[in-house]
């Protein structure tokens, strides 16, 4: 079986696929890849199934050893990494040979840098994923983030090495943008200001205590609904909530799964995996569009990612 | 009363069903009908279920279904709707240890309510609780009511973390906190139950629906039954 050791773990990286669907009405939110369209990519450029378990590193990546090499790539943003020092071109699958050291550093763009390998991440399912759930320490590897000493199980290798990349038109598509967009929450119209007001005219700072469970957003205080009583419901992904101090949240890939703050917006499902890049202080604005664009958008996303022009060979 | 259900889009991947917009017994039973529909028998497209108090949010492949179409689905679910077995509610219980350095907030509540902290353990203890849903995070169940005397509001600034198996408190309800999570709810003392059980098939100790009471013990007890 081959292995990956953790010689250090960066701040905060951790196994993750694409999640687990299903266990809302256990309170499990699905996890998973904060930039899942990375992790489906770079799982592709090593000839993986999309959900295949990959690392998902954040801000200052990890230094691995492979005892026994294995084919890898590295997809979102560029952590400038190398291979026993020689730089590493991210966006294409490598060869790494038997005993060599992939060293990863502080992000040169956004907030997260994928590590795909070849055969995946081998875990424990947990709720048949691999993803890791912080909170509540389930899942992934022991429930937690890497530490040094680490020793990663590698599974079967599929196909010899054949050098992959990802087409640059594509890449620019996904690049990250300073605006998201968003549709009508389920309480907009408790924001009478709405689509006109503080949240859609403001730009947001990401606040330091973002995580994966929410982005927590800093800027013009958004004016609170009066005289309305929030009944706990269920949140979506995406959802902007704003509790009373007006400040927004966005709530993420390890949300909780209900919530008691009235919900403005929630950001498209085409720009998800751009939150999943956003670093603290990163400024962000938002831009509604209809439910009807949003899915438009999406599915014109979706074919770009799934075609097999997105892989150069 | 299913033909009063109201659907609102919550996102471009969800849509939520609102029985009403009222905590009620008849609106829970309609949640748990609803819920159990899916479950039984799941619509294609459909990803994932987030019961509420009076609503459900039915989260989709939107590459698959539009909001639309997922409608006309659900829609057709509501009117058989009276039709769907439920299990009959379980009885349970939950011994706690109140006070003390597990319920920090069990004196102020008691103040707040012109009583001794004895009664308030007593009237928290005194009633059966419904299970109305779970949610926030695995195994965190909302229960209600509590009684009347004993409402409270959160805490102005939640705590930055809640001990596991904390019991807390918070407006006419009332739970159990299966992590340490961040929180703002009373914690009136603390539960050596484990909450939340990966290693076991019912993985949740509280299902939707079932019928709990708090039962006070004493530190000496808590020990027992935390190491056994």
């Amino acid at each position: 079986m081959r292995s990956i050791e953790v010689q250090s773990p960066g701040l905060l990286t951790t196994v993750q696929d694409l999640g687990r669907q299903g266990f809302g009405p256990i309170g499990v939110s699905p996890s998973g890849a904060a930039d899942p369209i990375s992790l489906r990519l770079g799982n592709r450029l090593v000839g993986n199934a999309e959900g295949a378990a990959a690392l998902e590193m954040m801000l200052l990546g990890a230094t691995f050893f492979f005892p026994e090499g294995a084919i890898v790539a590295l997809r979102g943003s560029d952590f400038g990494a190398t291979l026993d020092d020689v730089p590493i071109q991210p966006d294409a699958s490598a060869e790494v040979r038997r005993g060599a050291t992939l060293r990863l550093g502080p992000t040169r763009s956004g907030a997260r840098c994928y590590l795909c390998v070849q055969g995946g991440i081998v875990v424990e399912p947990f709720l048949r994923s691999a993803s890791t759930h912080l909170l509540s320490g389930l899942g992934g590897f022991g429930g937690r983030a890497l530490r040094k000493g680490d020793v990663l199980r590698i599974g079967q290798a599929t196909e010899k090495f054949r050098r992959r990349t990802i087409a640059r038109r594509v890449a620019e598509q996904l690049a990250s943008r300073e605006v998201l967009r968003v549709t009508r929450g389920p309480q907009a119209d408790w924001f009478p200001e709405a689509p006109h007001g503080e949240f859609y005219a403001g730009v947001y700072r990401v606040g330091e205590q973002s995580n994966r469970m929410g982005l927590r957003l800093e800027g013009a205080a958004v004016p609170q609904a009066k005289g309305r009583q929030m009944i706990t419901e269920g949140a979506s992904l995406g959802a902007v909530q704003v509790p009373p101090g007006g400040a927004p949240i966005i709530l993420f890939v390890e949300q909780q799964t209900t919530g008691g703050y009235p919900k403005i917006a929630n950001v498209i499902s085409a720009d998800l995996h751009r939150v999943g890049q956003l670093r603290p202080r990163d400024e962000v604005r938002f831009e509604q569009v209809s439910f009807e664009t949003a899915r438009s958008l999406l599915i014109e996303q979706e074919e770009r990612v799934t075609s097999t022009g997105a892989i150069l060979e | 009363m299913t033909n009063s259900a109201q659907f609102q889009p919550a996102s471009d991947h969800s849509l939520l069903v609102y029985f009403g917009q009222q905590i009620t017994l008849d609106a829970h039973h309609c949640v748990r009908k609803f819920l159990r529909s899916l479950e039984l028998k799941p619509v294609v497209g459909v990803l994932n279920l987030h019961p509420g108090y009076c609503s459900v949010l039915v989260d989709f492949d939107a590459l698959k279904l539009s909001h639309r179409e997922l409608e006309a689905i659900l829609r057709g679910r509501l009117e058989r709707l009276e039709s769907v077995p439920l299990p009959d509610p379980r009885e349970l219980q939950i011994p706690t240890c109140y006070g003390g350095e597990f319920g920090p907030d069990l004196n102020d509540v008691a103040a707040l309510h012109g009583m001794t902290p004895a009664q308030a353990i007593e009237l928290h203890a005194s009633v059966t609780y419904i299970v109305y849903f779970l949610g926030f995070v695995p195994g965190f169940a909302y229960l209600g009511e509590l009684p009347e005397a004993l409402a409270t509001p959160r805490l102005d600034s939640p705590r930055r973390s809640t001990p596991r198996g904390s019991v807390g408190i918070a407006g006419n309800q009332t739970g159990v906190y299966p992590f340490a999570t961040p929180g703002g709810w009373r914690l009136i003392g603390r539960t050596p139950i484990a909450m939340f059980r990966p290693d076991r098939d019912d993985m949740s100790f509280l299902s939707i629906g079932d019928r709990v009471r708090f039962t006070p013990i004493s530190i000496g007890q808590f020990a027992a039954l935390e190491n056994a």
